[in-house]
């Protein structure tokens, strides 16, 4: 009777796997909307943490009945494993994603996320010029989301614990700190080793912090395995980060201004600085992934985002620059001096002194190179350094 | 059966004697249709997803679209087995080790317990200790881990009680010993249940036996007790060894740098390179299979 069974089980087995075997993904040729319908009742986005604040997200959902649903993400890899896993295009579960200049490329050649009608989103027109066809989310002309926000990586420390106040990046690669430094854990992060042997070693000749040649990228890992010996640990998610602050486990680390906010609220005697050496920074865009099931709310939230009011309420819970200079006065109002304090008067010569995060792809974009480490050379390089 | 046999009519009724006589005369069929839900519920999540997971640990992935390519490689298992660059070996290794060291502290941590419940705690006395194991299953493993992230911390309950008894700061968080620590913890109940289960069984008369032959308590544990307990810690030992293996949020939480585990390179990589995070979770699976090959052939699972 066993034997028989047997043979019944693997006819079942194949019958099964035959029926389990994914459908194929039937891709329909998305046509660009012409108007916004009506909303589907509910949102939801893989977002930075407090990229849908209730602060502004309450009225939103009163005024368009879209119930927002969220999901935060720790780092770029994992928004773009979020949107990407699942069967890709957000998995018929995620309808936006907030994702950085190294996520951005990465999910528009994965076919994750599908072209914007930027004539639905009024506030367009009045965006930055550089934030309006940014290479990082328009290829080709066809625009794949709407730019956001955008600001710069700091150096965070404790000001009652270290002293003198550190100018330099090289604060978070002393050995006098040794256990209390804390960095994001993030493949990204060898950029900001780049940026800093950039000026502190012209020898190794770095152009470009996200384009590096084999030596230079060597350079920088072994820059950054010096430093783990000296970190408390890497950081996934920004409550993590706050936490070792409060607790003063870590007194000193790179961080987001956002951290530095929450601790500065929460009288952590803390404070920010944009090192001598520049820093490296995030440019932010909704983007609408493919397989998006609520795409009106979704298009609601995206022309809703862009508006002055709103543009400067979120930039100010996160601590970064909106997009949209009209939200200049909306940010005194909200808090004197701001709108200068995050340079959106002078937003060009500010943005000059960022180097925004971008996917690294082989070619490199000076010397007409082809020789340049690309993203998955920098996930392995960082599965070394940290594990 | 609610079903009226008298009434039922003649087609109808049939149908139903010859499917029952088709039944009778085959039991393998009655047999099949009783299975057919459980076996194919077990076929289409176990067996699919491993097969498919199998399958793509023999493929690769374009770098910039994270598409699957389906051409058949050892590519991912070279990268993991590199010599020269032994990242993935040394995470397999500490995971491996985290998962012995766990084990064997349970197992030490939960036999004197499960003794005391099975053989001389009073019955009320027992069941106060059952609802003192089971208690922390009742809240968020999430909740307990944080909490520990507090207990750990610099300026946490255990430094501040070690500082009170005139001893030096224990420095244990964010480290492979605190992570330990917490793991040990996190998983202690999963061995007290199955030793208490396999001590529970052993008949008093056996351990008065033993006496009555001049066996001593070192020798009447050794000779007595452990082997017939050991089916106990054998199950205990597959979970405390298969859960500290696949764990990810606990490195995550209380680990510092240098404690990543398999499970946050397969999360990390699973979808921007799922065929190498496919093959590197091929990993534990194969040290689950010699572990439990291991233990069967210390004859564990003999009394079962």
């Amino acid at each position: 009777m066993r034997e028989r069974i047997r043979g019944w089980h693997v006819v079942l087995a194949g019958l099964v796997v035959v029926l389990a075997a994914p459908a194929a993904a039937v891709s329909k040729a998305s046509q660009l909307p012409t108007k916004i319908g009506a909303g589907e009742g509910a949102l939801s986005v893989v977002e930075w943490a407090g990229y849908t604040d209730p602060s502004f997200a309450k009225q939103f959902e009163k005024q368009t009945g879209c119930v927002i649903k969220r999901k935060d993400a720790g780092s770029s890899n994992e928004m773009f494993n979020l949107i990407h896993g699942g069967g890709g295009g957000g998995g018929g579960q995620y309808d936006l994603v907030s994702a950085s200049g190294d996520a951005s490329l990465r999910l528009i050649y994965a076919g994750d996320v599908q072209p914007v009608n930027i004539k639905l989103i009024p506030s367009w027109k009045d965006f930055l010029p550089a934030f309006k066809s940014p290479p990082h989310n328009t290829v080709k002309g066809v625009h794949y989301g709407v730019s956001l926000q955008w600001g710069p990586n700091t150096l965070i420390y404790n000001t009652a614990k270290v002293k003198p106040a550190p100018k330099s990046w090289s604060a978070i690669y002393d050995p006098k700190y040794k256990g209390k430094i804390t960095v994001p854990n993030n493949p990204i992060q060898i950029a900001d080793a780049a940026l800093y042997l950039q000026k502190t070693k012209p020898a190794l000749g770095i152009k470009d912090p996200y384009e590096l040649t084999k030596p230079q990228f060597d350079a920088a890992v072994a820059l950054l395995k010096q430093q783990k010996k000296l970190l408390l640990r890497y950081w996934l998610y920004p409550a993590d980060d706050i936490k070792d602050f409060k607790t003063g486990d870590a007194i000193i680390g790179a961080t987001w201004p956002y951290q530095t906010l929450q601790l500065q609220a929460a009288k952590v005697p803390v404070k920010e600085i944009i090192p001598k050496e520049g820093v490296t920074g995030w440019a932010d865009t909704w983007m609408l992934t493919k397989r998006a099931p609520h795409p009106n709310c979704a298009y609601k939230w995206m022309a809703y985002a862009s508006t002055p009011p709103v543009q400067a309420r979120q930039a100010l819970v996160f601590g970064e620059t909106p997009v949209n200079p009209k939200a200049c006065p909306y940010m005194d109002k909200l808090q004197k001096g701001s709108c200068a304090g995050y340079h959106l008067n002078a937003p060009a010569s500010y943005a000059k002194s960022i180097r925004f995060w971008k996917t690294p792809v082989k070619t490199c974009g000076w010397g007409g190179r082809n020789d340049c480490m690309d993203q998955q050379a920098w996930n392995n390089a960082w599965a070394s350094i940290t594990g | 059966m609610a079903v009226d046999v008298g009434r039922e009519t003649g087609p109808l009724r049939g149908a139903r004697l010859s499917l029952s006589g088709a039944f009778w005369r085959r039991p393998w069929l009655r047999l099949l249709v009783l299975l057919l839900v459980p076996a194919a519920a077990f076929v289409a999540v176990y067996a699919a997803s491993l097969g498919a997971m199998l399958a793509s640990s023999f493929w690769t992935t374009d770098s910039f679209t994270a598409e699957i390519v389906h051409t058949w490689t050892l590519d991912q298992y070279r990268t993991i087995f590199n010599l020269d660059d032994p990242t993935y070996l040394r995470i397999a290794a500490r995971t491996i080790g985290m998962a012995v060291a766990v084990t064997v502290t349970d197992a030490i941590l939960a036999f004197p317990l499960a003794f005391f419940m099975a053989k001389i705690a009073g019955p009320r006395t027992r069941s106060f200790l059952f609802v003192m194991i089971l208690l922390p299953l009742w809240s968020s493993y999430l909740v307990r881990i944080y909490s520990w992230t507090t207990i750990l911390s610099s300026s946490g309950p255990l430094n501040w009680m070690l500082n009170g008894l005139g001893l030096p700061d224990a420095n244990l968080a964010f480290t492979n010993k605190g992570m330990w620590i917490v793991f040990t913890y996190v998983w202690l109940p999963f061995m007290v249940l199955p030793v208490y289960a396999a001590l529970e069984r052993i008949p008093g008369s056996l351990l008065e036996a033993s006496y009555d032959l001049g066996g001593r308590g070192l020798r009447t544990f050794r000779s007595v007790i452990l082997p017939l307990a050991l089916p106990g810690l054998a199950a205990g030992s597959i979970f405390t060894f298969s859960l500290t293996l696949g764990d990810y949020i606990t490195p995550l939480l209380v680990g510092g740098p240098g404690s990543s585990l398999i499970g946050n390179i397969v999360s990390e990589q699973s979808a921007s390179n799922l065929t190498f995070a496919a093959a590197y979770a091929m990993v534990p699976v194969a040290v689950m299979v010699l572990y439990i090959a291991l233990v069967k052939r210390l004859g564990a699972f003999e009394a079962l």
